[in-house]
């Protein structure tokens, strides 16, 4: 016998971040989607168009948009379509009966977003670093990388809010119209500059716009805005996010 | 699947109450699903929770799993909030799903949940006991709908809980898994535990459950041994060729109908033994006697019926 109470924490934690992960490594249309759908776009747009070896080439302006597309990609998609479905189709409550920690069912999601994240920078840096002819430091590829990374906090965040309003049926293309122009009115697939102008003017109101201008700022390209304000938006765009979850959260709890 | 018999026999007393609703009421909006309902569960014991869709089984069965909250009343397990951690390690669910994550395999879920419990079963007693021998690396979107529900149980069971809540558990089964989780529900109460199931089959309530509880619209309208609820319908039956005639027989104690079809006389009563010992005291000549229990669907039927 064991005087222990409950399961130790680590193994845990661990199994339920590791499962979560195969169980979308496995799952086809999301690893398509997620990770093929940036790597495509990159091989059309900016393999295909880079010239040269260029210090600041559409490539490597294109290696960072579309690893923040990516990484947008599967921490909404990722945490929003799964967990939509599993609160609405029961196998939520399954886990919830279960002595499993309400945490280690999130930071598990979390931690999924984040691995896929770098998946998609992986493989974008290296088709940018051979086929792209991509120039970059080492110090501009830790920036990006830690730009990324951070990244995946607030778009996370707004998965968690969809997650709470979206039915699972309709949630990939719910999640797909708001994902797809957002990129595009952020200049994710093209520069804001090459926007119409009432375009550029309303691209602060994306989140994925002050990612990107982090982003590029770090790899050498001239940055709209400071540094601080674009961490300052992110920060209260997650803070929003995770607020507004809370409250649909305890909502819908009350309502069922 | 096998059967557990060296483990029979835990010395832990009938009384002891492991979890309780008291009083419990739970609206859903307008609708009350739940009117102050009260359900004990005593240790060892398994008890069937039985009613038409909508009455209100899986509602009290999720008090008791603290995924819901009580809008009035208490639920309570191993004396705490079943909310609490510690609580939970001593339970397990198998809950109706309508939908799992398809791409992990049988074993890896098991894995998984084994991790939640501190003293969870070791892996090959589980694999058993559930009948998942030969699919361990399938994934789930592979699993046939019985085979889904015995994963589903497995992991109920398999952090070894004091305490197993079995929602619908053998919908979907075939035959023969159906009798294969029957015989796991006995073995657990063999050891001790103490197992709470909701079930559409009656004939499932009435082999399994040392107590049914039947429940409609909300409220408990009957409750005691699978005998106690068949007696509630008119009493037991009796079929034999006798020459005593109807009135006689209808002043017989507890006689509630009387028919004669083909020579054959069938007599209703609520006390069926001493209405037998006095037809064969009156008529040495009474012949093909047979006495009969109703199904215990024909009493859910009687106590659903009407109000």
């Amino acid at each position: 016998m064991t005087t222990m109470t409950v399961a130790p924490r680590f193994p845990l934690y661990r199994k339920e971040a590791k499962y979560e992960f195969l169980r979308l490594l496995r799952a086809r249309t999301f690893t398509l989607a997620t990770i093929g759908f940036p790597v495509m776009f990159y091989l059309l747009f900016g393999v295909v168009n880079s010239r040269g070896h260029e210090v600041l080439s559409a490539s490597k302006y294109l290696m960072a948009t579309y690893a923040i597309f990516g990484l947008v990609g599967c921490s909404l998609f990722g945490i929003s379509v799964t967990l939509s479905n599993e609160r609405n189709l029961g196998w939520l409550e399954v886990k919830q009966a279960s002595p499993m920690p309400a945490p280690a069912y999130l930071v598990a999601k979390l931690l999924t977003a984040f691995a896929f994240a770098t998946i998609i920078f992986g493989l974008l840096l290296t088709l940018g670093l051979t086929l792209g002819h991509v120039t970059i430091t080492g110090t501009e590829i830790r920036n990006l990388a830690l730009t990324i990374l951070g990244g995946v906090l607030p778009f996370a965040s707004m998965g968690l809010m969809l997650a709470m309003v979206v039915p699972p049926q309709a949630a990939p293309g719910i999640l797909n119209l708001i994902y797809l122009p957002m990129s595009f009115c952020s200049g994710l697939w093209m520069p804001v500059s090459v926007l119409p102008r009432w375009l550029q003017t309303a691209a602060p109101i994306w989140p994925t716009y002050h990612l990107s201008q982090i982003a590029l700022g770090g790899i050498g390209f001239e940055m709209r805005g400071t540094v601080a304000g674009h961490i300052a938006a992110l920060a209260g765009f997650t803070v929003l996010m995770l607020g507004l979850a809370i409250v649909l959260f305890r909502r819908n709890a009350t309502a069922s | 699947m096998v059967a557990v018999e060296e483990k029979s026999a835990v010395s832990t007393p009938a009384a002891v109450e492991v979890a309780y609703l008291r009083r419990a009421t739970k609206n859903y909006g307008a609708h009350r699903a739940l009117d102050e309902v009260s359900l004990s569960l005593r240790a060892g014991e398994v008890v069937a929770l039985l009613g038409p869709n909508g009455a209100g089984k899986t509602t009290a069965i999720k008090l008791l799993l603290g995924l819901l909250g009580p809008d009035a009343g208490e639920a309570r397990v191993f004396g705490g909030n079943p909310r609490d951690a510690a609580t939970r390690t001593r339970i397990g669910a198998m809950l109706q799903v309508a939908r799992v994550p398809e791409t992990l395999k049988v074993k890896e879920y098991l894995d998984l949940f084994r991790s939640y419990y501190p003293t969870p079963l070791p892996v090959e007693h589980i694999v058993r006991v559930a009948g998942l021998a030969g699919i361990e690396d399938r994934l789930f979107s592979q699993l046939s709908g019985g085979q889904k529900q015995r994963l589903l149980f497995a992991l109920a069971i398999c952090g070894d809980p004091d305490l197993v809540f079995l929602d619908e558990p053998t919908l979907g089964m075939d035959i023969e898994s159906r009798h294969g989780l029957w015989q796991q529900v006995r073995d657990l109460a063999a050891r001790g535990k103490t197992v709470l199931l909701t079930t559409h089959y009656l004939e499932e309530a009435d082999s399994l459950a040392n107590r049914i509880v039947v429940i409609n619209k909300g409220t408990v309208i009957a409750e005691g041994t699978p005998a106690q609820i068949k007696s509630r319908v008119s009493g037991r039956t009796i079929k034999c060729v006798t020459s005593l005639d109807e009135d006689l027989l209808r002043r017989l104690p507890g006689v509630t109908s009387i028919e004669v079809k083909h020579g054959t006389t069938v007599v209703r009563s609520a006390e069926v033994e001493d209405v037998v010992r006095q037809m064969l005291a009156l008529d040495t000549g009474l012949h093909s006697l047979e006495i009969s229990s109703p199904a215990l669907e024909d009493a859910f039927l009687a106590l659903t019926k009407g109000e």
